[in-house]
């Protein structure tokens, strides 16, 4: 295994830092189903996501938040990919994007995984991987929540 | 920038430090500017230790053959090291802890468990690291004290206006700072501080993991009552530490932890102790810790405490104009290079900390980005981390150039 430094390219695609400067799907959602906050009390990152879910389905997803470029452009696609889709769907995603943090290779190509597949090098840089998977770590909560 | 003759050898000093001729995975020299949170040792520490588990390893205080009784005297030796190098009238007013927060839990315990009632004040400033501020709100729900802290000005200074103020209601009976902060370099002014405490009638503590490492420390001259260090932060080993408090307050003080080595008589309806310090030290001991500590003493006491100043103050003005004069940092703490140490924290416009932590490593560049254990200091400045590089005496100007190399690097990532 190359134990070399990865190049930082790998890390800071343009379509993350594109999310972080421009989050999808960032305010307050009214009268949200799901509302959980979370954080990472070690570099203090934080999320709150807000959900309407009908029928099973993520009607609309929404967010505030603070931290780093991964963990904001994480959860900004993460929002942008679940809105519309069953809870079991995007429960699926997330076990899906959790592979991908691992370093899962098909799971990197999987193309139902859209802009999220550009954090597929944060998988190289094993501390910043709990920063990507923080908004995701916050539907599993919330829509575990719901059920 | 003009260069000062330097008074210390840095290359002569760097080869002393082992770890400092290894280099990154991909090849690249270690510039290690992390020193706040742990220094890395000198050979002669590391040999120190080796030469005692090698030569005299035996439980303490207790054989009567002759290994153990070397292994006493090398730990017993230590501890007047130590009291020593801090300038402590006694050594048994020394007593050996795994660290600066293991000793200010032992003063909050002890001595804030026995005095401490409803409606005492325990004072602190925002600046202090969560081991000067938990142990506190620990002991003081247990007793019905409060809390209070002291805010900082735009500098990261305590304000002493506030301190009287706070001071002024009565209650205080314990003012606990830090001597130096961790997380913006501020070094406060602890003389006057003990002076107000004292006028008020509060005992002064004093976190010191960041002020042993850089300053000498002279604690009868401070006039402080209690003083915690940690020797990892110092060019010693882990896991050791010292607490020095004055000894008419010590030898009032019940014990910490209950175990062996801290007892005078054990009987099945009670037990009675020994005197300071080993009343404190329940348990066998981190001996070849304390040695390794008292050999980190003798290292920083051969360089020299001016020396060790002058160039972590070359170091400090150097950061502050090269750091400083980059575009989009704005560096937090004291502008005046003399009430600072070579801690720079900052923040850098439009990229989050852990993202330029994470390119300044990918640059060969140690660095620490978070809350730095100040939590309440984050809010009082008003962001949710900062980057922090720490140097030590064996960092250069060349170093910081590297850094802000490496700053550019992420500014440019991000624009």
């Amino acid at each position: 295994m190359d134990r070399s430094t990865p190049p930082l390219n790998s890390l800071f695609q343009e379509l993350i830092l594109e999310h972080y400067k421009r989050p999808r799907n960032k305010g307050e959602l009214p009268d949200p189903d799901v509302s959980i906050h979370m954080k990472n009390p070690t570099c203090g990152d934080e999320v709150h996501l807000q959900m309407h879910v009908k029928d099973g389905v993520i009607a609309n997803a929404m967010f505030v938040g603070e931290g780093c470029s991964i963990s904001q452009a994480s959860i900004s696609m993460m929002t942008q990919l679940v809105k519309g889709k069953p809870v079991d769907e995007a429960l699926g995603l997330a076990a899906q994007f959790t592979r991908m943090m691992h370093g899962d290779a098909d799971a990197a190509r999987d193309k139902r995984m859209g802009d999220l597949r550009s954090l597929a090098g944060v998988a190289k840089f094993p501390v910043r991987v709990k920063c990507a998977l923080l908004g995701w770590n916050a539907l599993e909560e919330g829509v575990g929540k719901t059920g | 920038m003009n260069t000062v003759a330097p008074l210390i050898d840095t290359a002569a000093i760097r080869s002393e430090f082992p770890i400092l001729a290894t280099s990154t995975e991909d090849g690249r020299p270690l510039i290690y500017l992390d020193n706040a949170a742990t220094s890395q040792k000198p050979r002669a520490v590391i040999d120190a230790i080796r030469h005692y588990y090698e030569h005299d390893n035996a439980n303490v205080h207790r054989g009567l053959y002759d290994l153990s009784r070397r292994a006493t005297e090398a730990y017993e030796g230590a501890r007047d090291r130590i009291a020593r190098f801090i300038g402590a009238a006694f050594a048994d007013e020394v007593i050996w802890v795994r660290g600066a927060t293991e000793g200010i839990n032992l003063v909050a315990h002890s001595w804030g468990g026995a005095n401490l009632k409803r409606g005492d004040e325990i004072v602190l400033s925002v600046l202090e690291h969560h081991s000067n501020i938990v142990p506190w709100q620990l002991i003081a729900e247990r007793t019905g004290a409060v809390v209070r802290f002291v805010d900082i000005d735009e500098q990261g200074r305590i304000r002493l206006d506030e301190l009287r103020a706070v001071l002024a209601s009565g209650h205080a009976r314990i003012v606990a700072i830090g001597h130096v902060s961790n997380a913006i370099g501020t070094i406060h002014p602890v003389q006057e501080i003990a002076r107000l405490a004292h006028e008020a009638g509060a005992l002064l503590v004093v976190d010191g993991a960041q002020g042993a490492p850089h300053l000498k420390i002279d604690v009868q001259a401070l006039g402080c009552d209690f003083y915690a260090l940690s020797g990892h932060k110092m060019c010693g080993p882990m896991g050791i530490g010292a607490l020095w408090g004055r000894r008419e307050l010590l030898d009032a003080m019940p014990p910490y932890m209950g175990g062996g080595e801290m007892i005078d008589y054990v009987g099945t309806d009670g037990s009675t102790f020994k005197t300071s310090p080993h009343r404190f030290e329940a348990g066998t001991p981190n001996v070849g810790g304390a040695i390794g500590l008292a050999a980190a003493a003798d290292y920083l006491d051969g360089i020299g405490h001016d020396a060790l100043w002058s160039h972590e103050q070359e170091l400090t003005r150097y950061g502050l104009e090269v750091l400083g004069g980059t575009d989009g940092i704005t560096i937090f703490g004291p502008h005046d290079a003399a009430e600072r140490t070579a801690v720079f924290s900052f923040a850098l416009e439009g990229v989050h900390p852990h993202d330029v932590a994470t390119i300044v490593d990918v640059e060969g560049v140690a660095v620490r980005a978070g809350h730095h254990c100040c939590q309440p200091l984050m809010r009082r400045l008003g962001v949710p981390a900062t980057t922090r590089a720490s140097c030590y005496l064996y960092n250069t100007t060349t170093e910081i150039d590297a850094l802000a190399r490496a700053l550019e690097r992420a500014r440019a990532v991000f624009r």
